[in-house]
C-alpha cells in the first residue's frame, strides 16, 4: 500500500487492510460524512446555528480520523501541553502515541503485561507515565520507547498525574486481594538514577476502588473520586481529608471520570448516575449539573469554549443486544454555563470511555469500547456556535 | 368427648354453687367440626372494607365478652370450653387464648381475648378466620345469662369513643359535590394524562405551548398494579390487593369511593361509567381444578355490590384460553352505547345478556347460538354482532348475525364458506360493521382474507363484499376512521406491506366501498387514527423500531415522518391535536415519552426510568351540534383568532423569561470566572516556584510558526485506467 492509499484509509472509516477500491472507500466516505457530523440537538433553537449546521453537513466537514491501533477497549486519551501528541491507553498493554493532527501512529510503549488504566505526560513531553493493571506504573521516555522506571504496588494502578512541575506524580491502586485501595504519591526524581520507589505520602480511606486522583492547585491538595460516588479533597503533604462532597447535591452513583480545567480553577466529574458535575476545585463548590440519558464514563472540557463533552454508554455487556442508534454512543456537547445540550458527535459502536480535548480546543478525541480511538477536527462553523 | 363431658360438668356444679343457673345443656356447644350454626356472613364486604385501613396488627384478635365468671379452680374448664368452640373455627395460635383474672379475687373477669394463628403470607385468610369468629358465635347462647358478645380487637376503640348519651343526628345542610368535571374548564384548554413511572403516578397538564407539562397531582404508591381513567374521564381508578379505588375533584385527586375486592386483577369501566367490574383469580386447592375466579359489578357513585359472579375460571373462559391462564378480559362487554343498559358474556352455546334496571338475565334466560365463539356490541345501538364458525367439516357455514336487544329478533345474517377465523370491527357511531374473513382457498393449504362489510343504519342492512386487489395478501391490521366512513387496512408481507384507505362513500354514489389510495411498502404494523378522524399515524411499532408516519386521509398526503425509537404505546389524545409516544419498560432503556403535534412535530421529550404507563384522561362527549360544529369549522379565523394571539402571547413571555434565565447564569459564570482569574494570577509566582522557575501558561509568549516541509519519499509512474 502506497502512502497515498494510506492516507487515504486514515481519512475514511476503514482499517488499512480493507482499503483495496477506490470505490468503496467513497462509498465509506459518505457514511462516514453522516455519522460523524456534528448534528445540533432539537434544543438549538436559533435559526443560524441551525442553518450552519446543515451548510456543515453539506460540506461534509468534520470528517473524523480513524485510528485503528488498539485491539481491545481504549481506557484513557491524554494530549501532550503542545497538542500535538496523542497518547491512548487500551485494555491491550500497549499504550500508543499518534501524531494529533492527522492521526498517524507515531509508536508504542511495549512493557505492560496487562490492560493500561491511564497515562500522563510531563509538561515538556519527555517523560510518560502509565499506570497498569499489572501492578505497576512505568515511567517511559516518550521519544525512544524506553522503560525508565517501574513502580511496583501490590494491586492495579487506576490512575496517575504529575504535579505541576513534574516533581511529584499522583497514583491511585484499586482494592486487591486483602490490600484496601489507597491514593500514593512518588516522587518524580529528574535524574533518573536517583529514582526510588519510596512513596511520600499514601492516604488510605475511601471505600472501593478510586477511579480518579488529580492534584488541587498549587499541588497544595489531591482531588480524588471513585466508586463511593464522594469526591474528597485531601492535603498532599499531611494525607488529611479537607472537603468532602456531600451527599445531597453529589452524584448519586461511580464517579468514572474527572477532568481540570485548564487552569486548575475547577474540575468536571462524570458518574453512572447519568449526570456530570462542575466542581470549584478549591472550595468543592457544586457549580453545574449536565443531565444526560446514559451513564457518563469519560468526560472533556474545551479549553477554548464554554463546552463540555459527556461520552458513555451502557454497559458493554448490553452493547451486543442493542441496537446502535439505541447504545447512544454519542460525545454529547453541553454548554458550560448553560447546561443545554447542544449537540452530539455519533460514530462509535460501543461506549465512549475516554475522550480528550487538544489543548488549543480545535480537536477532541474520542477512544470507545469499541477499539477505536476518533480524532475530530471542528469546523470553522463549530466555533460560530450560538445559542 | 367423654372429657369434654366431665369438664362441662364441672362447671356446671360450680355455676350451680355459685348460684349461676346453667339449664341450657353445655353438651349442645360440642358440635361436629366444620359446622358454623347456620350463619353466613351477609355483608362480608363491609368487613373487607374495613381492612383497607387496617394496619393495627390486631385483625387476628377477637374479644369475647359475657363469659361466666369463675374462681381459679374451674379456670381451666372454662378455657378448655372456650378454647374447643374457637378451635372449630380456625387455628388459635399457640398461647393465643389470654383469660385475664382479678388479681385480688382470682376470679375470671367474664371475657377472654383469642389471637388466630397469622402467618404472614395468608394475610387474608387469617382476617377471615377472626372475623369468621366473631360472625358465627356473637350471640352464642352458652346459656342464658351468658350469650357471648363477640367483637374485633380492633373495633374497640371504635366503641370506646361512642357517647353515653344519644345525640339527635345532626341534618347535614347540602352542600353540593365537587365538580369532578372541573378540568374540561381549563382555561386554556388543555388534556391532562396520567403517567406512572417507578413508584410514583403523575396526572399532569400537557402544556403544548410551553412544550413542557405541568403538574396537577403527584403521589407515591398511589397503585399498586395499574390505573385506569374511566371512559369519560371523571374519574381514574387505581387498583390494590384489596380492592379498587376511583379518585377525582375539582383541582386535586380525591378519593371517591372504594371497591373491596381482595386481590383484584383486573377492571373495566361501563362506558357510561355507572358501574365498575372488577375480577380476581385465585389459585384452588386442588392444584387440578381450575382456577376460582370471582366478578363483582359495582355502582361506581355509591361503592355498592350490584351483582357478583363466583364459579371456576372455565366457566367465565368460553372463546378465551381458560383454565390456569385465566379469562379473556372483559368478560362482561357493555352493551347499548352510554346509558350502560345491557351487559354481556360468552358462555357455552350461549351468550347471557342482562340488563342492569335488575341485574338479571333478559327475559330469565340466555340467547341461546350454537357453538357461538365470539360476539361484540355495537358502540352505540343494543345491537350484537356474532359469530358462528363452520361445523362438519364445512357442511355448516359459518355466520355472523346480528341480533337486536332486548328483542332477541335477527336482524340480518350472512353465511360465510370455508373460513377458519373472524374478526369483527365496529366503526365508533355504529355505522358500519366490517367482518374480516379469512378463508381457505380450494386446496385447504392457505387462507386469504375478505371483508363482509355492513351498513346498520340503513334499510334491511346491505352488505357488500369487499376484497383486496390482491387476494392473497395477509391483513396486518385494520382501523376504522372514528365517526367517519373511511377505514385503513395495512396488507402485504412484512418488511415493507403496503396501507390502502378505502371509503363506504364514492363521489356519487353513497352506497358503494370505494378504494382511495394505496401507499406502497410501508414500515407501518399499526394504525392509530385521529379521535376527530382525517388523520392517522402509520406506526411501525416492534420490529420497526419506532417509525412513525403522519398522514393526513382527507389530502392523501404525508405530513411528517418521524422515529421515537423503540416506541411501544402510541395515543392520540382525546381531542386529536396531539399524539403521544412511549417507550414503555418493557426495554430497558429509552423509557420515556415524547409528545407530537398532530402534524407530526415533536413538541417535547421526557424520560424516566421504570417508564409503565401513559393515558390520556378521556374527554366526555361534545355537546355542540353538528351544526354548530360546523359553523366553527366555517369561522374558524374567527374562533382561532383568540388563540393565536394568546399563542404569541406565551411565546412572547418564554423568550423573555429564557433571556433572563440566560443572562443570570452568564452573570453567574462571570463572577466564578473572574474570582478562578484572581487568584490564579495571585498563585502565579508559587506556580513558576514549583516549575523551577520555567514561566507559567499564561506569561509563556510562544509562536506557532507553520514550518512546510517536504519530503519526497518515491516517485513511482503508474498508468490509471480511465473510467467512463
Amino acid at each position: 500500500m502506497d502512502r497515498r492509499q494510506r492516507l487515504i484509509a486514515y481519512w475514511s472509516d476503514i482499517p488499512m487492510a480493507a482499503a483495496k477500491t477506490s470505490r468503496k472507500i467513497t462509498e465509506q466516505n459518505k457514511i462516514q460524512q453522516k455519522l460523524g457530523t456534528l448534528i445540533l440537538s432539537e434544543k438549538v433553537r436559533e435559526v443560524e446555528a441551525i442553518f450552519i449546521l446543515f451548510e456543515g453537513r453539506r460540506r461534509g466537514k468534520m470528517r473524523p480520523i480513524l485510528m485503528k491501533g488498539h485491539e481491545r477497549p481504549l481506557t484513557f486519551l491524554k494530549y501532550n501541553r503542545d497538542g500535538d501528541l496523542l497518547f491512548s491507553c487500551a485494555k491491550d498493554h500497549t499504550p500508543t502515541v499518534w501524531f494529533a493532527d492527522n492521526g498517524e501512529r507515531l509508536g508504542t510503549y511495549r512493557g505492560h503485561n496487562g490492560a493500561v488504566w491511564t497515562c500522563d505526560v510531563s509538561r515538556d513531553s519527555t517523560r510518560l507515565l502509565t499506570g497498569s493493571a499489572d501492578q505497576t506504573v512505568k515511567l517511559w521516555n516518550v521519544q525512544t520507547g524506553t522503560q525508565l522506571y517501574t513502580f511496583n504496588f501490590g494491586s492495579p494502578a487506576r490512575s496517575v498525574e504529575f504535579a505541576i512541575g513534574d516533581k511529584l506524580a499522583v497514583i491511585t491502586t484499586d482494592p486487591f486481594m486483602d490490600l484496601t485501595s489507597a491514593i500514593h504519591v512518588k516522587r518524580i526524581a529528574k535524574d533518573q538514577t536517583e529514582q526510588t520507589e519510596e512513596s511520600l505520602l499514601v492516604i488510605k480511606g475511601p471505600q472501593g476502588r478510586i477511579n480518579r486522583a488529580v492534584w488541587g492547585p498549587l499541588n497544595r491538595t489531591i482531588i480524588s473520586a471513585g466508586e463511593d460516588a464522594v469526591i474528597r479533597i485531601w492535603d498532599s503533604e499531611t494525607g488529611k481529608l479537607l472537603r468532602e462532597s456531600d451527599k445531597e447535591s453529589g452524584h448519586k452513583k461511580t464517579i468514572t471520570s474527572l477532568t481540570k480545567a485548564a487552569d486548575g480553577s475547577h474540575f468536571l466529574s462524570g458518574s453512572l448516575d447519568k449526570s456530570a458535575k462542575l466542581w470549584d476545585a478549591r472550595t468543592l463548590t457544586l457549580i453545574k449539573t449536565y443531565g444526560t440519558e446514559r451513564p457518563v464514563n469519560a468526560v472533556a472540557m474545551s479549553p477554548l469554549l464554554d463546552h463540555v463533552v459527556l461520552g458513555g454508554g451502557q454497559d458493554a455487556s448490553a452493547v451486543t443486544t442493542t441496537d446502535h442508534r439505541a447504545g447512544k454512543f454519542e460525545a454529547k456537547f453541553y454548554d458550560k454555563i448553560l447546561q443545554e445540550e447542544i449537540g452530539g458527535v455519533k460514530g462509535h459502536f460501543g461506549p465512549i470511555n475516554a475522550l480528550a480535548f487538544n489543548p488549543d480546543g480545535k480537536s477532541f478525541s474520542s477512544g470507545g469500547e469499541d477499539g477505536y480511538v476518533r480524532l475530530h477536527h471542528f469546523d470553522p462553523d463549530y466555533f460560530n456556535i450560538k445559542i | 368427648m367423654a372429657a369434654e363431658v366431665v369438664l362441662m360438668n364441672e362447671v356446671e356444679s360450680k355455676a350451680a354453687q355459685l348460684g349461676i343457673d346453667l339449664s341450657v345443656d353445655l353438651n349442645s356447644i360440642q358440635l361436629p367440626p366444620g359446622e358454623n350454626f347456620g350463619i353466613v356472613s351477609d355483608d362480608e364486604d363491609v368487613y373487607l372494607d374495613d381492612q383497607l385501613e387496617f394496619d393495627s396488627g390486631f385483625g387476628n384478635v377477637i374479644v369475647v365478652d359475657n363469659l361466666p365468671v369463675v374462681p381459679r379452680e374451674k379456670f381451666e374448664k372454662l378455657e378448655g370450653v372456650i378454647r374447643k368452640i374457637y378451635s372449630q373455627i380456625g387455628v388459635i395460635k399457640e398461647d393465643g387464648l389470654w383469660m385475664p383474672t382479678d388479681p385480688e379475687t382470682k376470679k375470671t373477669l367474664g371475657y377472654c381475648f383469642i389471637e388466630y394463628n397469622t402467618p404472614q403470607v395468608r394475610y387474608l385468610q387469617l382476617f377471615e378466620e377472626a372475623e369468621l369468629a366473631k360472625e358465627k358465635t356473637n350471640g352464642y347462647k352458652l346459656d342464658r345469662s351468658h350469650i357471648f358478645a363477640v367483637n374485633m380487637f380492633d373495633d374497640f376503640d371504635k366503641y370506646m369513643r361512642v357517647p353515653d348519651e344519644w345525640a339527635p343526628p345532626e341534618i347535614k345542610p347540602y352542600t353540593p359535590g365537587e365538580n369532578l368535571q372541573k378540568w374540561l374548564t381549563d382555561e386554556k384548554a388543555r388534556d391532562q394524562f396520567v403517567i406512572r413511572a417507578g413508584t410514583d403516578t403523575e396526572v399532569l397538564w400537557n402544556d403544548a405551548r410551553q412544550s413542557k407539562t405541568e403538574l396537577v397531582y403527584k403521589r407515591t404508591y398511589w397503585t399498586e398494579s395499574f390505573v385506569q381513567w374511566s371512559p369519560l374521564g371523571t374519574y381514574l381508578a387505581t387498583v390494590h390487593r384489596q380492592g379498587a379505588a376511583v379518585w377525582g375533584g375539582a383541582t386535586t385527586f380525591n378519593r371517591l369511593m372504594r371497591y373491596a375486592h381482595p386481590q383484584v386483577k383486573l377492571i373495566d369501566f361501563s362506558p357510561g361509567e355507572k358501574f365498575l367490574v372488577t375480577y380476581s383469580s385465585h389459585e384452588p386447592s386442588n392444584p387440578r381444578d381450575a382456577n376460582r375466579v370471582v366478578i363483582n359489578i359495582f355502582d361506581v357513585r355509591t361503592g355498592k355490590v350490584m351483582r357478583d359472579f363466583k364459579g371456576s375460571a372455565d366457566e367465565f373462559s368460553v372463546g378465551g384460553a381458560g383454565g390456569v391462564a385465566g379469562v379473556s378480559w372483559p368478560v362482561f362487554r357493555w352493551g347499548g352505547g352510554k346509558a350502560d343498559k345491557y351487559f354481556a358474556k360468552l358462555g357455552k352455546n350461549m351468550i347471557s345478556v342482562y340488563e342492569t334496571d335488575t341485574f338479571s338475565l333478559i327475559d330469565k334466560k340466555s340467547l341461546k347460538v350454537e357453538n357461538v365463539v365470539d360476539f361484540s356490541w355495537s358502540p352505540t345501538d343494543p345491537i350484537l354482532a356474532l359469530f358462528v364458525p363452520e361445523l362438519g367439516g364445512g357442511n355448516q357455514p359459518a355466520r355472523v348475525s346480528l341480533v337486536q336487544i332486548p328483542s332477541k329478533t335477527e336482524l340480518r345474517q350472512k353465511n360465510l364458506f370455508s373460513v377458519s377465523d373472524c374478526k369483527m370491527y365496529w366503526q365508533s357511531n355504529g355505522d358500519y360493521l366490517a367482518v374480516k374473513a379469512d378463508r381457505y382457498t380450494k386446496t385447504k393449504k392457505s387462507t386469504y382474507t375478505g371483508f363482509e362489510l355492513f351498513r346498520i343504519k340503513e334499510r334491511d342492512i346491505p352488505i357488500e363484499v369487499l376484497e383486496l386487489d390482491n387476494k392473497s395478501d395477509k391483513i396486518i391490521a385494520f382501523a376504522w376512521e372514528p365517526k367517519g366512513h373511511r377505514f385503513a387496512v395495512i396488507h402485504g408481507d412484512n418488511p415493507r406491506p403496503d396501507i390502502s384507505f378505502y371509503s363506504m362513500r364514492t363521489a356519487h354514489n353513497t352506497g358503494r366501498v370505494s378504494k382511495l389510495s394505496t401507499l406502497k411498502g410501508k414500515q407501518a404494523n399499526a394504525l392509530f387514527w385521529s379521535p376527530g378522524g382525517r388523520f392517522i399515524v402509520l406506526a411501525g411499532l416492534k420490529g420497526f423500531n419506532g417509525q412513525l408516519e403522519f398522514f393526513s386521509v382527507d389530502e392523501l398526503e404525508t405530513m411528517a415522518t418521524a422515529e421515537h425509537f423503540m416506541a411501544t404505546e402510541i395515543e392520540w389524545d382525546p381531542t386529536g391535536r396531539f399524539v403521544a409516544t412511549a417507550v414503555t419498560s418493557v426495554h430497558e432503556m429509552e423509557n420515556g415519552f415524547n409528545i407530537w403535534s398532530f402534524n407530526g412535530k415533536l413538541l417535547y421529550r421526557i424520560l424516566k426510568d421504570h417508564f409503565f404507563q401513559f393515558l390520556w384522561r378521556p374527554r366526555p362527549p361534545s355537546f355542540l351540534t353538528p351544526e354548530k360544529e360546523e359553523e366553527i369549522a366555517r369561522n374558524l379565523k374567527k374562533y382561532s383568532k383568540k388563540y393565536e394571539a394568546e399563542d404569541q402571547d406565551v411565546s412572547m413571555l418564554l423568550s423573555e423569561q429564557d433571556r433572563e434565565k440566560r443572562r443570570k447564569l452568564k452573570e453567574e459564570w462571570e463572577k466564578w470566572v473572574s474570582e478562578w482569574k484572581q487568584t490564579h494570577e495571585e498563585e502565579n509566582s508559587e506556580r513558576q516556584k514549583l516549575r523551577d522557575g520555567e514561566a507559567s501558561d499564561e506569561e509563556e509568549e510562544y509562536e506557532a510558526k507553520e514550518v512546510e516541509v517536504e519530503e519526497l519519499l518515491d516517485v513511482s509512474e503508474e498508468v490509471l485506467p480511465f473510467e467512463e
